[in-house]
Protein backbone atom coordinates (compact mmCIF):
# COMPACT_ATOMS: atom_id res chain seq x y z
CA UNK A 1 0.00 0.00 0.00
CA UNK A 2 2.13 2.82 -1.48
CA UNK A 3 4.93 1.08 -0.42
CA UNK A 4 4.27 -0.05 3.18
CA UNK A 5 2.75 -3.63 3.74
CA UNK A 6 -0.60 -3.22 5.24
CA UNK A 7 -3.05 -5.72 6.25
CA UNK A 8 -7.04 -4.90 7.07
CA UNK A 9 -9.99 -6.94 6.76
CA UNK A 10 -12.77 -6.62 4.62
CA UNK A 11 -15.81 -8.20 3.82
CA UNK A 12 -16.19 -9.90 0.07
CA UNK A 13 -18.33 -7.52 -0.60
CA UNK A 14 -16.14 -4.33 0.21
CA UNK A 15 -14.83 -2.21 -2.94
CA UNK A 16 -11.29 -1.79 -3.14
CA UNK A 17 -12.40 1.95 -3.05
CA UNK A 18 -13.97 1.52 0.01
CA UNK A 19 -11.56 -0.78 1.73
CA UNK A 20 -8.94 2.17 1.36
CA UNK A 21 -11.07 5.05 2.16
CA UNK A 22 -12.73 3.34 5.62
CA UNK A 23 -10.06 0.49 6.53
CA UNK A 24 -7.09 2.32 5.56
CA UNK A 25 -8.16 5.73 6.12
CA UNK A 26 -6.71 6.75 3.09
CA UNK A 27 -9.58 8.86 2.10
CA UNK A 28 -7.80 10.90 -1.29
CA UNK A 29 -9.61 7.98 -3.33
CA UNK A 30 -13.07 9.25 -4.13
CA UNK A 31 -15.75 6.80 -4.95
CA UNK A 32 -17.95 8.81 -7.46
CA UNK A 33 -20.10 6.53 -9.99
CA UNK A 34 -19.10 2.81 -8.44
CA UNK A 35 -20.26 1.82 -12.17
CA UNK A 36 -16.72 2.28 -13.67
CA UNK A 37 -18.01 5.62 -15.78
CA UNK A 38 -16.59 8.28 -14.02
CA UNK A 39 -12.71 7.40 -13.40
CA UNK A 40 -12.76 9.43 -10.04
CA UNK A 41 -11.53 5.97 -8.69
CA UNK A 42 -8.98 4.91 -10.16
CA UNK A 43 -5.62 4.28 -8.23
CA UNK A 44 -2.89 1.72 -9.76
CA UNK A 45 -3.13 -1.83 -8.89
CA UNK A 46 0.49 -3.75 -9.73
CA UNK A 47 1.20 -0.57 -11.66
CA UNK A 48 -1.48 -0.28 -13.84
CA UNK A 49 -4.77 1.95 -13.91
CA UNK A 50 -8.14 0.71 -12.49
CA UNK A 51 -11.34 1.52 -11.17
CA UNK A 52 -11.07 0.35 -7.78
CA UNK A 53 -14.70 0.21 -7.27
CA UNK A 54 -14.77 -2.27 -9.32
CA UNK A 55 -12.19 -4.07 -8.09
CA UNK A 56 -13.34 -6.42 -4.46
CA UNK A 57 -10.86 -5.46 -2.22
CA UNK A 58 -10.52 -9.45 -1.81
CA UNK A 59 -9.20 -9.09 -5.12
CA UNK A 60 -6.13 -6.88 -4.00
CA UNK A 61 -4.55 -9.34 -1.73
CA UNK A 62 -0.71 -9.63 -2.04
CA UNK A 63 -1.47 -6.85 -4.75
CA UNK A 64 0.64 -3.07 -4.98
CA UNK A 65 -1.78 -0.25 -4.79
CA UNK A 66 -0.74 3.36 -5.30
CA UNK A 67 -3.11 6.01 -4.79
CA UNK A 68 -3.18 9.45 -5.12
CA UNK A 69 -1.34 9.61 -1.10
CA UNK A 70 1.76 8.66 -2.30
CA UNK A 71 1.98 11.03 -5.12
CA UNK A 72 3.76 14.30 -2.90
CA UNK A 73 6.46 13.98 -1.07
CA UNK A 74 5.47 15.83 2.44
CA UNK A 75 4.72 19.35 1.19
CA UNK A 76 6.47 18.99 -2.26
CA UNK A 77 3.98 18.29 -4.98
CA UNK A 78 4.23 15.17 -7.39
CA UNK A 79 4.78 16.08 -11.14
CA UNK A 80 0.98 15.47 -12.45
CA UNK A 81 0.17 17.75 -9.06
CA UNK A 82 2.36 20.06 -10.32
CA UNK A 83 0.61 20.13 -14.03
CA UNK A 84 -3.00 20.28 -12.53
CA UNK A 85 -2.32 23.29 -10.44
CA UNK A 86 -0.30 25.11 -13.05
CA UNK A 87 -2.85 24.70 -15.59
CA UNK A 88 -6.01 25.33 -13.60
CA UNK A 89 -6.92 21.32 -13.46
CA UNK A 90 -9.30 20.93 -10.79
CA UNK A 91 -11.76 23.31 -9.30
CA UNK A 92 -13.78 21.04 -6.87
CA UNK A 93 -11.16 18.18 -7.13
CA UNK A 94 -13.39 15.84 -6.97
CA UNK A 95 -12.35 13.94 -9.64
CA UNK A 96 -8.77 14.87 -9.18
CA UNK A 97 -6.94 11.61 -7.80
CA UNK A 98 -8.48 9.33 -10.54
CA UNK A 99 -7.37 11.62 -13.15
CA UNK A 100 -3.79 11.94 -10.96
CA UNK A 101 -3.32 8.18 -10.77
CA UNK A 102 -3.77 8.51 -14.63
CA UNK A 103 -1.72 11.04 -15.44
CA UNK A 104 1.11 8.96 -13.50
CA UNK A 105 0.43 6.36 -15.26
CA UNK A 106 0.97 7.61 -18.39
CA UNK A 107 4.30 9.17 -18.07
CA UNK A 108 5.39 6.35 -16.66
CA UNK A 109 4.11 4.17 -20.02
CA UNK A 110 4.97 6.70 -22.36
CA UNK A 111 0.92 6.80 -23.53
CA UNK A 112 -0.04 10.06 -25.20
CA UNK A 113 -1.71 12.36 -23.59
CA UNK A 114 -5.08 11.68 -26.00
CA UNK A 115 -5.47 7.95 -24.09
CA UNK A 116 -5.63 9.69 -20.30
CA UNK A 117 -8.84 12.42 -20.36
CA UNK A 118 -11.15 9.22 -21.48
CA UNK A 119 -13.05 7.85 -18.73
CA UNK A 120 -12.69 10.95 -16.28
CA UNK A 121 -15.97 12.96 -15.63
CA UNK A 122 -15.11 16.34 -14.54
CA UNK A 123 -18.11 18.84 -13.76
CA UNK A 124 -15.97 22.30 -13.15
CA UNK A 125 -13.43 22.68 -15.45
CA UNK A 126 -15.01 22.20 -19.16
CA UNK A 127 -11.67 20.01 -19.48
CA UNK A 128 -10.00 23.02 -20.98
CA UNK A 129 -7.25 23.33 -18.32
CA UNK A 130 -7.54 19.25 -17.76
CA UNK A 131 -6.33 19.12 -21.27
CA UNK A 132 -3.75 21.64 -21.12
CA UNK A 133 -2.41 19.81 -18.05
CA UNK A 134 -2.19 16.52 -18.86
CA UNK A 135 -0.66 17.67 -22.21
CA UNK A 136 2.04 19.30 -20.41
CA UNK A 137 2.57 16.72 -18.27
CA UNK A 138 3.06 13.64 -20.91
CA UNK A 139 4.95 16.21 -23.32
CA UNK A 140 7.97 15.28 -20.95
CA UNK A 141 9.80 11.89 -20.55
CA UNK A 142 9.48 9.49 -17.23
CA UNK A 143 11.95 10.89 -14.57
CA UNK A 144 12.94 9.43 -11.34
CA UNK A 145 9.95 11.50 -9.42
CA UNK A 146 7.73 9.78 -11.63
CA UNK A 147 8.46 5.95 -10.05
CA UNK A 148 7.07 4.60 -7.22
CA UNK B 1 -24.12 1.24 -2.82
CA UNK B 2 -22.92 -1.95 -1.28
CA UNK B 3 -23.65 -4.74 -2.99
CA UNK B 4 -25.42 -7.92 -0.86
CA UNK B 5 -23.27 -9.79 1.21
CA UNK B 6 -21.96 -12.56 -0.66
CA UNK B 7 -18.99 -15.29 -0.15
CA UNK B 8 -16.03 -15.27 -2.45
CA UNK B 9 -14.22 -18.05 -3.54
CA UNK B 10 -11.30 -18.10 -6.01
CA UNK B 11 -10.17 -21.99 -6.97
CA UNK B 12 -7.18 -22.30 -8.53
CA UNK B 13 -7.82 -25.64 -10.82
CA UNK B 14 -10.74 -25.20 -13.19
CA UNK B 15 -12.63 -28.27 -12.16
CA UNK B 16 -13.03 -27.04 -8.68
CA UNK B 17 -14.43 -23.66 -10.15
CA UNK B 18 -17.16 -25.75 -12.18
CA UNK B 19 -18.30 -28.09 -9.34
CA UNK B 20 -18.83 -24.84 -7.63
CA UNK B 21 -20.62 -23.36 -10.37
CA UNK B 22 -22.63 -27.27 -10.43
CA UNK B 23 -23.55 -27.13 -6.99
CA UNK B 24 -24.66 -23.56 -6.35
CA UNK B 25 -26.60 -23.03 -9.96
CA UNK B 26 -28.05 -19.54 -10.14
CA UNK B 27 -27.06 -18.34 -6.88
CA UNK B 28 -23.12 -18.40 -7.79
CA UNK B 29 -22.24 -15.69 -10.00
CA UNK B 30 -18.52 -16.36 -11.81
CA UNK B 31 -16.10 -13.07 -11.79
CA UNK B 32 -13.92 -12.37 -14.76
CA UNK B 33 -12.02 -9.10 -14.90
CA UNK B 34 -15.58 -7.76 -12.89
CA UNK B 35 -16.12 -4.45 -15.35
CA UNK B 36 -20.20 -5.72 -15.67
CA UNK B 37 -20.45 -7.37 -13.29
CA UNK B 38 -19.66 -5.63 -10.18
CA UNK B 39 -21.45 -2.45 -11.18
CA UNK B 40 -24.15 -5.13 -11.00
CA UNK B 41 -23.73 -6.38 -7.91
CA UNK B 42 -23.31 -2.58 -6.49
CA UNK B 43 -26.83 -1.52 -8.48
CA UNK B 44 -28.14 -5.17 -6.33
CA UNK B 45 -29.24 -5.80 -9.39
CA UNK B 46 -27.60 -9.04 -9.31
CA UNK B 47 -27.48 -11.17 -5.75
CA UNK B 48 -25.80 -14.37 -5.66
CA UNK B 49 -24.85 -16.20 -2.46
CA UNK B 50 -21.59 -16.91 -4.04
CA UNK B 51 -18.95 -14.68 -6.21
CA UNK B 52 -16.65 -17.67 -8.14
CA UNK B 53 -13.35 -15.48 -8.46
CA UNK B 54 -12.06 -16.95 -11.91
CA UNK B 55 -8.84 -14.39 -11.77
CA UNK B 56 -6.53 -17.53 -10.36
CA UNK B 57 -7.74 -20.36 -12.00
CA UNK B 58 -4.87 -21.88 -14.33
CA UNK B 59 -5.26 -22.05 -17.79
CA UNK B 60 -7.92 -19.67 -18.24
CA UNK B 61 -5.94 -16.99 -20.40
CA UNK B 62 -3.57 -16.02 -23.37
CA UNK B 63 -3.65 -16.61 -26.95
CA UNK B 64 -2.48 -20.12 -28.51
CA UNK B 65 -2.11 -19.55 -32.86
CA UNK B 66 -2.15 -22.31 -34.65
CA UNK B 67 -1.89 -22.70 -38.34
CA UNK B 68 -6.11 -22.03 -38.70
CA UNK B 69 -7.28 -20.73 -35.72
CA UNK B 70 -6.39 -18.49 -32.87
CA UNK B 71 -7.77 -20.12 -29.52
CA UNK B 72 -8.30 -17.32 -27.03
CA UNK B 73 -8.79 -17.40 -23.32
CA UNK B 74 -11.62 -16.60 -21.85
CA UNK B 75 -9.98 -14.57 -18.69
CA UNK B 76 -7.68 -13.07 -21.55
CA UNK B 77 -7.52 -9.26 -20.65
CA UNK B 78 -8.46 -6.56 -23.11
CA UNK B 79 -5.24 -4.87 -22.49
CA UNK B 80 -3.68 -7.79 -23.42
CA UNK B 81 -5.60 -8.56 -26.54
CA UNK B 82 -5.40 -5.51 -28.04
CA UNK B 83 -1.60 -5.22 -27.80
CA UNK B 84 -1.04 -9.07 -28.33
CA UNK B 85 1.67 -9.25 -31.37
CA UNK B 86 -0.13 -12.90 -32.49
CA UNK B 87 -3.35 -11.34 -32.39
CA UNK B 88 -2.48 -8.32 -34.18
CA UNK B 89 -1.01 -10.06 -36.72
CA UNK B 90 -3.19 -12.74 -37.08
CA UNK B 91 -6.67 -10.82 -36.05
CA UNK B 92 -5.86 -7.68 -36.25
CA UNK B 93 -9.76 -6.18 -36.18
CA UNK B 94 -10.08 -8.34 -33.39
CA UNK B 95 -6.85 -6.60 -31.33
CA UNK B 96 -8.95 -2.85 -32.95
CA UNK B 97 -12.68 -3.80 -31.58
CA UNK B 98 -11.01 -4.67 -27.65
CA UNK B 99 -8.79 -1.08 -28.21
CA UNK B 100 -12.38 0.49 -28.98
CA UNK B 101 -13.72 -1.11 -25.38
CA UNK B 102 -13.98 1.75 -22.88
CA UNK B 103 -11.12 3.12 -21.39
CA UNK B 104 -7.56 1.89 -20.40
CA UNK B 105 -8.05 1.55 -16.74
CA UNK B 106 -11.26 -0.49 -17.69
CA UNK B 107 -9.07 -2.75 -20.29
CA UNK B 108 -6.94 -3.43 -17.74
CA UNK B 109 -9.55 -5.43 -16.14
CA UNK B 110 -11.95 -6.51 -18.39
CA UNK B 111 -11.99 -10.17 -20.34
CA UNK B 112 -13.07 -11.30 -23.78
CA UNK B 113 -15.26 -14.05 -21.89
CA UNK B 114 -16.15 -11.24 -19.68
CA UNK B 115 -17.72 -8.97 -22.56
CA UNK B 116 -19.37 -11.95 -24.24
CA UNK B 117 -21.24 -13.67 -21.67
CA UNK B 118 -22.32 -9.85 -20.40
CA UNK B 119 -23.95 -10.21 -23.70
CA UNK B 120 -24.38 -6.51 -24.20
CA UNK B 121 -25.95 -6.09 -28.07
CA UNK B 122 -24.24 -3.08 -28.80
CA UNK B 123 -20.71 -3.96 -27.61
CA UNK B 124 -17.70 -4.12 -29.85
CA UNK B 125 -16.27 -7.65 -28.91
CA UNK B 126 -19.49 -9.72 -29.37
CA UNK B 127 -20.58 -8.29 -32.67
CA UNK B 128 -16.47 -9.39 -33.44
CA UNK B 129 -17.57 -12.55 -32.55
CA UNK B 130 -20.12 -12.80 -34.79
CA UNK B 131 -18.45 -11.26 -37.80
CA UNK B 132 -15.25 -13.33 -36.85
CA UNK B 133 -17.62 -16.71 -36.95
CA UNK B 134 -15.60 -17.34 -33.52
CA UNK B 135 -16.72 -20.96 -31.71
CA UNK B 136 -17.51 -20.76 -28.16
CA UNK B 137 -16.35 -23.52 -25.98
CA UNK B 138 -18.71 -23.89 -22.71
CA UNK B 139 -17.43 -25.91 -19.97
CA UNK B 140 -19.94 -27.45 -17.28
CA UNK B 141 -18.90 -30.44 -15.11
CA UNK B 142 -18.35 -33.53 -17.10
CA UNK B 143 -18.53 -31.79 -20.31
CA UNK B 144 -18.26 -29.05 -22.98
CA UNK B 145 -19.91 -28.68 -25.93
CA UNK B 146 -18.72 -25.68 -28.81
CA UNK B 147 -21.47 -23.11 -29.42
CA UNK B 148 -20.71 -20.97 -32.64
CA UNK B 149 -20.96 -17.09 -31.81
CA UNK B 150 -24.16 -16.34 -34.02
CA UNK B 151 -25.82 -18.81 -31.73
CA UNK B 152 -24.41 -17.51 -28.46
CA UNK B 153 -26.56 -14.69 -28.23
CA UNK B 154 -30.22 -15.07 -27.72
CA UNK B 155 -31.10 -11.40 -26.73
CA UNK B 156 -30.32 -8.60 -24.96
CA UNK B 157 -27.82 -9.93 -21.78
CA UNK B 158 -28.46 -12.90 -22.41
CA UNK B 159 -27.02 -15.89 -24.19
CA UNK B 160 -27.40 -19.98 -24.37
CA UNK B 161 -25.36 -20.31 -20.89
CA UNK B 162 -26.73 -22.55 -18.71
CA UNK B 163 -26.69 -22.32 -14.76
CA UNK B 164 -23.61 -23.75 -13.89
CA UNK B 165 -21.79 -23.71 -17.52
CA UNK B 166 -18.44 -21.25 -18.06
CA UNK B 167 -17.25 -20.06 -21.27
CA UNK B 168 -13.73 -20.79 -21.00
CA UNK B 169 -11.98 -20.35 -24.49
CA UNK B 170 -12.84 -18.27 -27.89
CA UNK B 171 -11.85 -20.13 -31.07
CA UNK B 172 -11.42 -17.95 -34.13
CA UNK B 173 -10.80 -19.31 -37.42
CA UNK B 174 -8.15 -17.49 -39.40
CA UNK B 175 -9.21 -15.53 -42.65
CA UNK B 176 -6.34 -14.24 -43.93
CA UNK B 177 -7.87 -13.59 -47.24
CA UNK B 178 -10.50 -11.62 -45.73
CA UNK B 179 -9.39 -7.75 -45.11
CA UNK B 180 -11.11 -6.34 -41.87
CA UNK B 181 -12.29 -3.02 -40.83
CA UNK B 182 -13.50 -1.67 -38.22
CA UNK B 183 -15.62 0.95 -36.35
CA UNK B 184 -18.12 2.52 -34.17
CA UNK B 185 -20.18 5.42 -33.46
CA UNK B 186 -19.32 6.05 -29.35
CA UNK B 187 -21.94 8.12 -27.39
CA UNK B 188 -20.65 11.36 -26.87
CA UNK B 189 -19.29 12.29 -23.14
CA UNK B 190 -20.71 8.61 -21.68
CA UNK B 191 -17.66 5.92 -21.23
CA UNK B 192 -20.36 3.00 -22.38
CA UNK B 193 -20.98 1.21 -25.00
CA UNK B 194 -21.59 2.61 -28.11
CA UNK B 195 -24.74 3.13 -30.20
CA UNK B 196 -23.90 1.31 -33.38
CA UNK B 197 -20.44 -0.91 -33.78
CA UNK B 198 -19.92 -2.16 -37.39
CA UNK B 199 -17.30 -4.77 -38.92
CA UNK B 200 -16.47 -5.43 -42.78
CA UNK B 201 -14.60 -7.71 -44.45
CA UNK B 202 -13.28 -8.59 -47.84
CA UNK B 203 -11.57 -10.83 -50.23
CA UNK B 204 -10.30 -9.60 -53.20
CA UNK B 205 -9.10 -10.84 -56.14
CA UNK B 206 -7.76 -8.86 -59.34
CA UNK B 207 -9.24 -5.50 -57.30
CA UNK B 208 -12.70 -7.56 -57.89
CA UNK B 209 -14.69 -8.03 -54.31
CA UNK B 210 -14.84 -12.05 -54.25
CA UNK B 211 -16.49 -12.56 -50.55
CA UNK B 212 -17.74 -10.21 -48.13
CA UNK B 213 -18.05 -10.82 -44.39
CA UNK B 214 -20.47 -8.31 -42.49
CA UNK B 215 -21.10 -7.88 -39.01
CA UNK B 216 -22.93 -5.02 -36.62
CA UNK B 217 -23.65 -4.30 -33.12
CA UNK B 218 -26.71 -1.86 -31.69
CA UNK B 219 -29.30 -2.68 -34.03
CA UNK B 220 -30.87 -5.47 -33.10
CA UNK B 221 -31.76 -7.39 -29.58
CA UNK B 222 -27.84 -9.25 -30.57
CA UNK B 223 -25.10 -9.04 -32.82
CA UNK B 224 -26.02 -10.07 -36.17
CA UNK B 225 -24.50 -10.64 -39.48
CA UNK B 226 -25.79 -8.36 -42.50
CA UNK B 227 -26.71 -11.41 -45.15
CA UNK B 228 -27.89 -7.72 -47.61
CA UNK B 229 -24.41 -6.46 -47.15
CA UNK B 230 -22.46 -9.56 -47.78
CA UNK B 231 -24.55 -10.26 -50.73
CA UNK B 232 -24.27 -7.03 -52.49
CA UNK B 233 -20.38 -6.00 -52.19
CA UNK B 234 -18.93 -9.59 -54.30
CA UNK B 235 -18.60 -8.33 -58.14
CA UNK B 236 -17.37 -4.60 -57.07
CA UNK B 237 -14.52 -3.23 -57.92
CA UNK B 238 -12.75 -3.16 -54.36
CA UNK B 239 -13.12 1.04 -54.56
CA UNK B 240 -13.98 3.32 -51.97
CA UNK B 241 -17.00 4.21 -54.60
CA UNK B 242 -17.54 0.68 -56.12
CA UNK B 243 -17.89 -0.63 -52.52
CA UNK B 244 -20.21 2.36 -51.41
CA UNK B 245 -22.68 1.95 -54.45
CA UNK B 246 -22.95 -1.56 -53.47
CA UNK B 247 -23.76 -0.57 -50.02
CA UNK B 248 -26.37 1.98 -51.14
CA UNK B 249 -28.76 -0.33 -52.54
CA UNK B 250 -27.88 -3.10 -49.60
CA UNK B 251 -30.73 -4.10 -46.95
CA UNK B 252 -28.88 -3.82 -44.02
CA UNK B 253 -32.22 -6.42 -42.61
CA UNK B 254 -32.20 -5.35 -39.00
CA UNK B 255 -31.60 -1.59 -38.28
CA UNK B 256 -34.30 0.90 -38.15
CA UNK B 257 -34.02 4.55 -37.59
CA UNK B 258 -31.33 6.51 -37.12
CA UNK B 259 -29.48 3.81 -36.38
CA UNK B 260 -29.52 2.30 -39.99
CA UNK B 261 -28.53 5.61 -41.09
CA UNK B 262 -25.33 5.56 -38.86
CA UNK B 263 -24.86 1.96 -39.30
CA UNK B 264 -24.73 2.64 -43.68
CA UNK B 265 -22.45 5.36 -42.74
CA UNK B 266 -20.21 3.53 -40.04
CA UNK B 267 -19.94 1.01 -43.08
CA UNK B 268 -19.10 3.54 -45.78
CA UNK B 269 -16.36 4.93 -43.62
CA UNK B 270 -14.94 1.40 -43.22
CA UNK B 271 -15.08 0.97 -46.98
CA UNK B 272 -12.76 3.83 -47.58
CA UNK B 273 -9.55 2.52 -45.94
CA UNK B 274 -10.59 -1.43 -46.86
CA UNK B 275 -9.75 0.35 -50.71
Amino acid sequence: MNGTARTARAEPRTSLGEHLRTALGLTGTHLGCEQGDCGACAVLLDGEPVCSCLVLAVQADGCRVETVESLARGDDLGPAQRALLEEHGLQCGFCTPGLLMRMTHARRTGAPASDVLGGHLCRCTGYGGLRAAVERHCAVEARKEDQP
Amino acid sequence: MKPVAFDHVAPVDLAAALDLLAERGTRAAPLAGGQSLVPLLNLRRVRPDVVVDLNHVVGLAGVRVTAGEVRIGAMTRLRVLESHPDVVAALPVLATAASAVAHPHVRTRATLGGSLCHANPAAELPAAAVALDARLVLRHRGGARVVPAAEFFTGPHTTVLAPGELLTEVVVPRVPELRFGFAELARPGGSGYPLVVALLGVAVEGGVVVAARAAAGGVAPTPVRLPGVEAALPGRRCTADDLSAGLATAPVDHAAGHRDAVLRSLLRRITAGLE
